[in-house]
């Protein structure tokens, strides 16, 4: 899944030039790691890469627990740059949002796309993905999970119901 | 730190490190260097608390921390209201909860205070419905200046628990002292505190209790107080606190050669010491112009750590909806 992801990207930006992906802390981050590995293997070079933390950038502070915040590692200048930003589960669309107001205060790239494992639908806002590993029909009262294997390589996506696992 | 399990803050306020756990105080230290690091970007602001309201209510002259909680504001997309005690109805005669109730009735989600009479931050947060933090309130504590001296030491030693710490100078009115004696020896740092009998409160040692009395150590030879230490914080003697009373040392030239730190005295120190201070410095007299300004000075990187320590803060307490927590 994550290969074919990779070569998606590939194919769209016709190669690694002027090309970065940028994962959202924490779940897309250990995606991104695991497609730039496919990518750099895949084309012999490879795309640059950064992380981005959305804490300070959420709608709901007010509302929960505040999170611990990680680095932003953006090591490239952004303009001019073709970001894709990778996450793990796409569900609201609001995690994305929050992403896309970190990025443009870093500066303005060329074109910004979003690559995700599992599309579960069910979106708050209007927001697409470029790349989808797999579309699943969700409740709102069931919870998506990705694991990664150590190293990512391996990817499992399972589907719990409302009473289960928490 | 981002693979830390999250944490809710369990504190509604801010009024002294008295109340703050080791992990509270942790909690927003580690926040801190994120915040820093977004002092470095182009563009320092945050939306996080757009739309919330901060208010600086300052009954005593500062710059330093007056500006830092206003910068640290609006960074994070805060509104701030900076009211003063000179432009304000406490000068026609109102009191200090007449004055907070009506700006409760503005509906502010958070109250910075200073105040010269201790305890006033905790007179407010029994009466009024938003977060208080104590920007200083008389004699008794500065906890966001304790926080960001912390931060400014674990930055440049890398830890804090271990290190022995020498505390130097005005110790009696010094709000400071006090709030750094709680959140070092908290920390698992040893605490010297020096001056002549005169500034040393009896008891000083014990505030904190059992952990206090046994990580504290009292001296008036500033030579043993630096011998082996691995910060040296001074202090500035203030003569607005001490006027009408009889003088608590002969002059302050014979202070200064008694308690100063200059090259000759720093060199009682560890080589590698740090040499801080909260601010305002009087040049001179607790510090010479050349340590002051020399490679071993973090007195600016005190302030810098300031504004990050009180977006960590403002963080942490700006949301405000953490009503059944307590101070």
């Amino acid at each position: 899944m994550a290969r074919r992801l990779a070569h998606e990207i590939v194919e769209k930006n016709r190669g690694t030039r002027g090309l970065a992906l940028v994962g959202i802390r924490t779940g897309g981050l250990l995606l991104s790691n695991e497609l730039g590995r496919l990518i750099a293997q895949a084309e012999g070079q490879a795309p640059a890469m950064g992380a981005v933390d959305i804490a300070l950038y959420r709608d709901d502070v007010a509302d929960r627990v505040r999170p611990a915040i990680g680095p932003t590692e953006l090591p490239f200048e952004l303009d001019g740059m073709r970001i894709v930003l990778v996450d793990d589960v796409l569900y609201t669309g609001r995690t994305v949002r929050a992403a896309l107001d970190a990025l443009a205060d870093y500066g303005r790239p060329r074109a910004v796309q979003l690559a995700v494992l599992v599309d579960r639908g069910l979106r708050e806002l209007p927001i697409q993905a470029d790349f989808v590993g797999m579309h699943v029909t969700t409740d709102p009262r069931e919870r998506v999970k990705c694991t990664f294997s150590g190293d990512g390589a391996e990817a499992a996506v399972k589907l719990y119901g409302p009473a289960e696992g928490t | 730190m981002s693979t830390a399990i999250p944490r809710s803050f369990p504190h509604r306020h801010l009024l002294g490190i008295e109340h703050l756990e080791a992990a509270d105080i942790t909690q927003i230290l580690d926040l801190a260097e994120t915040f820093y690091a977004l002092g470095e970007r182009p563009i320092k602001k945050v939306p996080t608390l757009r739309g919330r309201t901060v208010i600086n209510l300052f009954f005593e002259n500062s710059t330093r921390t007056r500006t830092s909680f206003e910068i640290a504001a609006k960074r994070m997309s805060a509104d701030a209201v900076n009211i003063s005690s000179s432009g304000s109805s406490a000068s026609k005669g109102e009191t200090l909860l007449d004055t907070a109730k009506n700006l409760e009735a503005m509906r502010p989600d958070v109250v910075v205070l200073r105040h010269s009479f201790g305890g006033a931050p905790h007179l407010l947060a029994k009466n009024l419905d938003c977060a208080i933090v104590n920007a200083g309130d008389g004699q008794h504590e500065h906890p966001t200046q304790a926080l960001l001296d912390a931060a400014t030491i674990r930055r440049a030693r890398g830890r804090v628990a271990g290190l022995e710490v020498a505390i130097v100078g005005d110790i009696a009115h010094s709000r400071v002292a006090r709030s750094n004696l709680l959140s070092l020896t908290k920390l698992g740092a040893r605490v010297r505190l020096c001056a002549p009998w005169t500034l040393l409160p009896r008891g000083i040692e014990s505030i904190g209790g059992e952990l206090t009395r046994e990580h504290t150590r009292v001296v008036t030879r500033l030579e043993e107080a630096l011998d082996g230490a691995d910060v040296v914080m001074m202090l500035r003697v203030q003569n607005e606190r001490m006027s009408g009373e009889a003088p608590r040392f002969p002059n302050t030239r014979e202070f200064s050669r008694t308690y100063g730190l200059s090259a000759r005295t720093l060199a009682w120190a560890k080589p590698d010491a740090i040499v801080m201070h909260p601010g305002p410095v009087n040049r001179g007299v607790e510090l010479s112009p050349e340590v002051a300004d020399g490679a071993r000075s973090v007195i600016l990187d005190q302030v810098e750590w300031g504004v990050a320590v009180r977006m960590a803060v403002l963080y942490l307490l700006g949301g405000g909806s953490t009503a059944e927590a307590s101070a």
